[in-house]
């Protein structure tokens, strides 16, 4: 059991400080980070105003894009890995995930439910003429 | 520059001069205020004060004073109470003593009041007291920001209580249902102090639940693994991870409705498409979490006070996390039945109503395993067990009740009526208040080295139960006699005599007040006798009870080691069995105390104030003072001050032999 304790305190570290590695490789990581978050999104962009490609998959192009956007920058800034040492991070990625689905997914299908039974408003203002 | 411009809209007819009512009770709290204010400078108290209380960042000072702010406004929001039950005591066919406009505000702070300032405030202070302690460790993840969460609370505190004299308090209810509370039918200050309020104390209770999070994930002793916690170590995360989703969602609700008020927007308004009912929405998508923001806390202390007065380990450990856990995730999944009745369909309103009953399963199970570890146990009825008893039976009913509004064809009859209002407090009350009173009397030794007395305890817990039954049960009966809630007057018969017996019992309940007040003052005046020598007072499991009462401001002089559940049961077994050998003492580092939080949440109230008045220099001012004390902390050098080994040993000695005493005399019987 103190050998498992051992290498749990080994692998967790306090927010701010991370593993030692160099410098050097640090800054690549962020360039890299940086490389690939401007081409996602100039390609954004690119994609928005052009009719190079068939009009209705443009919004689709664009989600695509905004997610690989914030994969990225969850991997190259915000340094969310498989590692045991990240265990905490992705759970909390998990949780938040999972609570924006609920709230966002149940006030779309609510608020769509409402709209479905209620009059528009103009016709309930005409019933009270 | 005229005068009008430069005060915005506050006059002097802002203050109300044609109410007695409020100005009486104004000038009572102010008179009270500058009293203890005197007092203090008389007595040279300010310098200690400032030093170890309002600048420290020690997390058991701030747990004490967050219970303080939540006791203080407990009083004011139960004098809001009993003025509703006189008020409609006497309104049968008659006007009673408050105009309409009056008391739609004194109900609507009533609720405010009870939920963000009595309720939140009580669980985070027990939290902050206690969870530290409890993972064996020396402080929380940000003793700074703590404090900083603590004051910003004070401040949403004051305004609301600015309110009672400058202005008016929001008459719309505890949630401000637009379009009610849009401009066009709130065009007063009311809405806006609430609103502001609310915005900064809800950002005090965001960085308090980061904190927590961040201390209960990181921050652990040695073997303190997840399923060796204690139990209000689960809940205080829960509940905490709870706060983080949660209050977002209220922060940006309630600043769409300022921006509706402020600016122009129309995200709530009956014109210009806006939709009242995303409101109803978003605003019940924060508030079921936070029903059980509050109440999982409170499942926390009943299980630490159940298990330390058996004298037996907690029943179902893990099936208890398990409930809390799943507690924790699906209180997101239930919402839409606080309205039901507002135009959802049936297959819409199945869902949550089945969500809503499958939510009362990991409840039920933790009362069972609360039972079970009374089962067979050696019970001591001290007072902190008599509430968990109490509360045990009562929030039964008000579960059970809850399960009952849950069905969306009878909640179409109950909704908003007084039968909704005795079962919400039959579940706060019974849940919440219980649990926050069991946890006061329970850890308030270890706070300040004295137990509280006994005899007032056990008088206070009685005539709160007798009242709070007496007050709520002729509610569930007026509810199904059809009258709905908030109501001035009214001229159904029926309807008088129950509530001639609920106002009854809100005189019961100020009696359990006065008891409780009674208690304090006794137990300080007879606190030599009734002195925690050992920082053991309940024979406890958990490791808040190894060290001293009061702790030292480090806490523990060596970080425990923990081998298994109930760790200080098991130090204490390995003490008898072994002996004890006198450890190495080290110095230990410390954070510094900061005025940060302080001085931010000064500027925080003058930019509350500003904002609603419409001053908006003064809102520049405040903003500015607030970003500049940010500035001038970030650029400190030297946060932390060195506790010499000598010191260490020295207060860690004392309490060692006062308990090896107490087991020589204990042998020696």
């Amino acid at each position: 059991m103190s050998e498992l304790d051992e290498v749990h305190r080994r692998l967790e570290h306090a927010p701010g400080d991370e593993e030692q590695v160099s410098v050097r490789l640090r800054v690549l990581g962020y360039l890299i980070g940086l490389a690939l978050a401007i081409v996602l999104t100039a390609t954004s962009f690119f994609i928005a105003g052009t009719d190079l490609v068939w009009q209705p998959s443009i919004p689709v192009a664009i989600i695509v894009l905004a997610i690989a956007q914030m994969g990225v920058h969850l991997v190259f800034f915000l340094h969310i890995t498989t590692g045991a040492d990240n265990t905490n991070n992705v759970m909390a990625l998990a949780f938040g995930l999972l609570i924006v689905f609920l709230v966002i997914g149940g006030s779309l299908w609510i608020m769509a439910n409402l709209n479905q039974h209620m009059l528009p408003m103009d016709q309930i203002m005409q019933m009270q003429r | 520059m005229s005068g009008r411009t430069m005060l915005g809209k506050l006059t002097w007819s802002a203050i109300p001069f044609d109410q007695p009512i409020p100005l009486l009770a104004g000038a009572v709290v102010l008179v009270v205020i500058l009293a203890v204010l005197v007092w203090v400078v008389v007595a040279g108290h300010l310098p200690d004060l400032w030093r170890e209380w309002i600048t420290s960042v020690d997390h058991k000072r701030i747990g004490v004073m967050y219970t303080l702010l939540a006791c203080v406004m407990l009083l004011r929001g139960f004098s809001d109470a009993i003025m509703m039950r006189a008020q409609q005591a006497v309104a049968f066919h008659s006007n009673g003593f408050l105009p309409p406009e009056h008391y739609n505000q004194i109900f609507s702070a009533h609720g405010t009041i009870m939920i963000f300032f009595v309720a939140m405030p009580f669980v985070i202070g027990l939290m902050n007291l206690v969870v530290p302690l409890q993972l064996g460790v020396r402080d929380v993840a940000f003793p700074t920001l703590n404090s900083v969460g603590f004051w910003l609370t004070a401040t949403g505190a004051l305004l609301v209580n600015i309110s009672l004299v400058i202005g008016e308090f929001a008459r719309t209810g505890w949630l401000p249902y637009p379009p009610l509370s849009e401009l066009t039918y709130s065009p007063g200050v009311g809405v806006d102090y609430y609103l502001w309020s609310l915005e900064i104390s809800g950002v005090g209770t965001l960085v308090a639940g980061i904190n927590l999070v961040t201390t209960v994930l990181k921050i652990r002793t040695k073997g303190m693994s997840y399923m060796r916690m204690p139990m209000f170590c689960w809940t205080t995360l829960a509940s905490n991870l709870l706060i983080i989703a949660a209050f977002p969602i209220l922060t940006a609700t309630l600043a769409m409705l300022i921006l509706d008020r402020y600016l122009g927007f129309h995200f709530f308004t009956n014109d210009g498409g806006g939709n009242v009912m995303m409101f109803m929405n978003l605003i019940w998508a924060w508030g079921h979490p936070e029903v059980y923001i509050l109440v999982l806390p409170a499942f926390g202390i009943y299980s630490e006070v159940v298990s330390t007065f058996s004298g037996k380990p907690l029943f179902g450990y893990r099936s208890m996390v398990l409930a809390t856990m799943a507690i924790c995730v699906i209180s997101f999944m239930v919402w839409l039945h606080h309205f039901f009745t507002m135009g959802a369909g049936p297959d819409v309103n199945a869902i949550f109503g089945i969500a809503s009953m499958i939510i009362a399963v990991p409840t039920g199970v933790k009362i069972y395993n609360w039972l079970f570890t009374m089962f067979a146990g050696r019970i001591r009825f001290s007072t902190p067990m008599m509430w968990s008893i109490g509360f045990m039976v009562t929030f039964i009913i008000g579960g059970l009740t809850g399960v009952l509004v849950a069905v969306p064809p009878a909640d179409f009859l109950l909704h908003n009526s007084l039968f909704l209002v005795a079962h919400f407090h039959n579940v706060i009350i019974g849940g919440v208040l219980f649990g926050a009173f069991a946890g006061y009397t329970y850890w308030f030794p270890k706070a300040f080295g004295f137990r509280l007395h006994e005899g007032w305890g056990i008088a206070s817990f009685w005539f709160w139960l007798i009242g709070f039954y007496v007050a709520f049960m002729p509610l569930y009966a007026v509810g199904f006699l059809g009258m709905t809630r908030r109501m001035q007057h009214f001229d159904v018969a029926e309807w008088r005599p129950w509530l001639a017996i609920a106002s009854i019992g809100a005189g019961l309940v100020l009696v359990g007040i006065l008891c409780q007040i009674a208690q304090l003052v006794v137990s300080i005046r007879r606190r030599a006798e009734l002195r925690d020598v050992t920082g053991d007072p309940w024979d406890g499991r958990s490791l808040e009870w190894a060290t001293a009462s009061p702790p030292p401001v480090f806490n523990f002089a060596i970080l425990p080691d923990v081998t298994g559940e109930d760790a200080y049961w098991a130090m204490k077994r390995r003490a008898r069995d072994e002996g004890e050998h006198e450890p190495a003492y080290g110095p230990i580092d410390m954070p510094r105390n900061s005025p940060t939080g302080f001085v931010c949440a000064f500027f925080a109230t003058v930019m509350g104030f500003a904002l609603i008045w419409h001053i908006w220099w003064m809102v520049g001012l405040g903003l500015l003072g607030a970003f500049a004390t940010f500035v001038v902390f970030a650029w400190r050098d030297h946060d932390e001050y060195e506790i010499p080994a000598d010191e260490v040993a020295r207060l860690d000695r004392a309490n060692l032999q006062a308990r090896r005493n107490l087991v020589t005399a204990a042998g020696s019987i």
